[in-house]
């Protein structure tokens, strides 16, 4: 164990948590506006895709530091 | 004992496989050939038998997600669809064909060896920055391009705001974010497709069967979602600038 693992894992631990609360917020408001109204289902469901690749990129930029510690 | 990650043939940078004339071909390279003879030849495969009024199979495969795409395509850019709809459907095209053709046996495993190294001889394009990044910047000069076709050069007026001090900031500020859309294109595709690859070669190594086998079938999910994502994007920002700003 050198500083180097810890410091992959503390990158991508704590960059992975903002945006699984993120994901979790926006697929429950979804799915609180499909209860809400079902006919709206392509327009919720296109959003939401929308929504969640925006607060995944952040997890994607912490896994990014993680290879670039791990390979360079 | 378990392996040890080193031993894995993981790497970061695609790797040179020849040299033609001070032009570096790389494995990702080569990956990118075969993508691309792959779409083609389907699409010659349709023009050349003819588009005839009952589909064969071929026609009504391609048929149908054409279809499903162009629908998908008029629910969010509306009138401008069929402008936007080449561009979009080529980017999809292109990193859904690389994305899965990664996960086929044998696209990575056919190995060859150079100067004590083994490397696989293709690697998925969009396992590659320097793809993932080229298709950024392309999406992005597409939506400056079709900015200044629609509005003219008040479109410069997005990021040259002269009203006043806070408008001037907001412009600068539109400007640089142009610049992280790029980064975070690229980014994202490269990271999911890449994690996905290393994800694929750690599960097969620890625990060899069947292991792979659900991470195989996220990676098909993941695949079809990243390039959707990139397509969408895409889409929603070319019709963001087109339309007048208030």
């Amino acid at each position: 164990m050198d500083l180097k693992s810890i410091a992959m894992g503390l990158a991508i631990g704590l960059g992975a948590m903002g945006p699984g609360i993120g994901i979790g917020i926006i697929a429950g408001k979804a799915l609180e506006a499909l209860g809400r109204n079902p006919e709206a289902q392509n327009i919720i469901r296109t959003n939401m895709i929308l929504g969640i690749a925006f607060a995944e990129a952040i997890a994607i930029y912490a896994l990014v530091v993680v290879l670039i510690i791990r390979f360079v | 004992m378990l392996p040890k990650i080193k031993d894995m043939l993981i790497s970061l940078a695609a790797e040179k496989v020849t040299t033609i004339f001070t032009f570096n071909i790389t494995n990702s390279v080569l990956g990118t050939l075969l993508v691309d003879g792959l779409i083609i030849i389907l699409a010659i495969s349709v023009n050349v038998v003819g588009v005839k009024k009952i589909p064969g199979a071929v026609q009504n495969f391609v048929e149908i997600i054409t279809e499903a795409f162009l629908d998908f395509c008029d629910s969010i850019a509306h009138s401008k669809s069929r402008v936007f709809f080449p561009i979009i459907f080529t980017l999809f095209l292109f990193i859904i064909v690389s994305n899965w053709l990664a996960l086929l046996p044998g696209f990575s495993s056919i190995l060859i060896k150079e100067a004590g190294r083994s490397f696989p001889i293709f690697r998925s394009p969009s396992a590659d920055l320097n793809t993932t990044l080229a298709l950024g910047i392309f999406s992005i000069t597409a939506v400056q391009y079709f900015g200044f076709r629609y509005l003219g050069l008040s479109y410069l007026s997005k990021y040259i705001n002269v009203k006043g001090p806070i408008d001037f900031m907001v412009g600068l500020l539109e400007l640089v974010l142009e610049l992280a859309k790029v980064a975070s294109f690229g980014f994202r595709l490269f990271g999911n497709i890449f994690a996905g690859e290393v994800l694929l070669i750690v599960a097969g190594t620890l625990i060899p069967l069947f292991s792979p086998i659900p991470v195989l079938g996220m990676e098909l999910f993941v695949g079809f979602i990243q390039a959707l994502v990139f397509a969408i994007l895409t889409l929603v920002f070319l019709s963001m600038s087109v339309e007048k700003a208030h």
